[in-house]
């Protein structure tokens, strides 16, 4: 059975179709990568998922449980990394940490250990009760991730997690990641606009592109496809040159501005 | 129950840590004492009313409660905005309870700012007639800011930004507070005046607040537990259905 099954999903708002009539699974253990141009509808479908949005129609499934009649089962089943920022920014780096062990009911005993672990393993440690308004771009996308990973659930929704982090960090996470997935089997759903990095990390990519999924499957596949000697080929070969300059709203012009200056000015 | 106390901790830390915060949101209290209290004193003692000062501390207590409830109700807009609320919203704990958590730490966080009002009170003079009352009217202020802090909670669920804060203000705050008798006795007022006040539960609070500091009171102790109770609950009933519709 598949962890994650989506049929012809649609979302729009007002005017705009954000997501078109997707379709795609995902297997238990799998790590899957949803790529797209800005605005194609990733994060869209994420929220839709992950309960934060209700479609507009289409059926999903996750871990066998509808997001929309059975949202307490399926908030169990995931953790996520927001694309934009969510942390409190007047609680203390532990204190972020401790609230969603609280949230998630990890045991106490086990909730101290591993928030330990995870501020050593993102380099936090010694920050841990500074304030979180006071930490850099890069240190906040940080500790997001380590809480994404305080409890292990069994799918975790990664919403351009390398955003604004520097290569030793990325190469850091995703092998903590991988090695997550091979031990605990946690299913691995992630987006980056860094193709040599979904090439090297996913066993399954989907493509969408203006709410539709344009092309599916390894990588390797995507490039023998379109004729392509690397996935950013492939992937400018299946969704064209055209830089998207749909009308940007003020979440768009947020995170344009993140980009410019490199994660460096997250609020 | 430990997600509550969790959130409700929350409340408590950022209100704790935001010092400048506390003190700008005493400034106004203190500027109503000095002004109108000094200022109406000698017109309300003419009129045979006696001590002004006794009769307006009881409302503007009632003041910074409804302001700060109301705004910690509001804060949802903020959490929104630097999005922290998406955390909680995909927790696996129910929305209630997310719910309960924020509005009884934005009720905490009132009450304590109605306690301090009401000891600066003290300095400009204020004296409760039975000092034995005065823990049964923080139970007052408590309720108080529990009916207002949900209320913020259902309207701020319902707005995406700040950009209906000021219509929040001005068309609900202001009109609450100016309406409930906080400033002036119901008595003998214009019935239209008197029948507005009816609707508002501000009235309420004050009045249970006035029976229990200076043993006055306009609708008696009993209607205003009564209304104050039955409205809380209703607002925590109605702040938590829309608290669990949002989307983010
Ligand atoms: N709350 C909203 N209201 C209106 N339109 C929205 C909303 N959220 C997203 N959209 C629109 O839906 C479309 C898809 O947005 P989405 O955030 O899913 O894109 P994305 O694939 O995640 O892009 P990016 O790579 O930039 O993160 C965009 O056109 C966006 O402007
Ligand atoms: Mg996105």
């Amino acid at each position: 059975m598949n962890i994650i099954e989506v049929n012809n999903l649609v979302k729009e708002f007002g005017d705009t179709v954000a997501v078109r009539g997707v379709s795609f699974s995902v297997k238990p253990g799998e790590i899957f990568a949803f790529l797209g141009p800005n605005g194609a509808g990733k994060s869209t479908t994420i929220k839709m998922l992950t309960t934060l949005l209700r479609p507009t129609s289409g059926e999903m499934l996750l871990g066998g449980h509808n997001p929309l009649t059975e949202s307490d089962a399926v908030r169990h089943s995931f953790g996520i990394v927001f694309q934009d920022p969510s942390l409190d920014d007047e609680l203390t780096a532990y204190e972020n940490l401790e609230l969603h062990g609280v949230l998630y009911d990890v045991p106490k005993y086990i909730r101290r250990d591993r928030i330990h672990e995870l501020l050593q393993f993102v380099d936090l440690h010694d920050r841990r009760d500074d304030f979180v308004k006071t930490f850099s771009g890069g240190m906040k996308r940080r500790l997001e991730i380590a809480r994404g990973l305080l409890h292990h659930p069994k799918i975790l929704f990664l919403d351009e997690p390398t955003l604004g982090l520097d290569p030793q960090t990325r190469n850091h996470m995703w092998s903590y990641l991988k090695d997550l997935n091979a031990k605990e089997g946690i299913t691995i759903f992630f987006t980056t606009h860094y193709m040599e990095e979904a090439d090297r990390i996913a066993q399954r990519i989907a493509v969408i592109d203006h709410g539709k999924i344009v092309a599916s499957g390894t990588p390797a596949e995507l490039k023998s496809q379109t004729n392509a000697s690397n996935l950013e080929e492939a992937f400018l070969e299946l969704t064209g040159k055209n830089i998207r300059n749909e009308e940007a709203g003020s979440i768009d012009n947020m995170r344009m501005a993140r980009r410019m200056w490199g994660g460096g000015k997250r609020r | 129950m430990k997600t509550i106390y969790i959130l409700w901790l929350r409340q408590i830390k950022r209100y704790v840590r935001s010092k400048s915060r506390i003190i700008g949101s005493l400034g106004q209290p203190v500027l109503y004492l000095i002004s109108l209290g000094y200022g109406f004193g000698p017109i309300f003692e003419k009129a045979g009313q006696g001590d002004y000062i006794q009769f307006l501390a009881p409302g503007i207590i009632g003041m910074s409660i409804i302001f700060t409830a109301i705004f910690s109700g509001i804060e949802i807009i903020w959490d929104r905005q630097f999005g922290f609320l998406k955390e909680t919203l995909v927790a696996p704990v129910s929305r209630f309870n997310i719910m309960l958590g924020r509005t009884f730490g934005g009720a905490t966080v009132a009450t304590i700012q109605g306690i301090i009002v009401f000891l600066i009170a003290l300095l400009f003079g204020f004296s409760p007639f039975a000092w034995s009352l005065v823990p049964v009217a923080f139970l007052v202020m408590f309720l108080t800011a529990l009916l207002f802090t949900a209320l913020g909670t259902a309207i701020a669920s319902l707005l995406e930004d700040m950009q209906g804060f000021q219509l929040i203000m001005n068309f609900l705050i202001m009109p609450l507070f100016f309406l409930s008798g906080a400033l002036f006795p119901l008595q003998g007022l214009p019935s239209a005046l008197t029948t507005v006040a009816r609707f508002d539960p501000l009235s309420y609070g004050i009045d249970a607040l006035r029976h229990l500091l200076i043993n006055f009171s306009y609708f008696g102790l009993a209607t205003d537990f009564a209304v104050l109770g039955i409205v809380a609950f209703a607002f925590i009933w109605i702040g938590s259905y829309f608290f669990s519709r949002i989307q983010a």
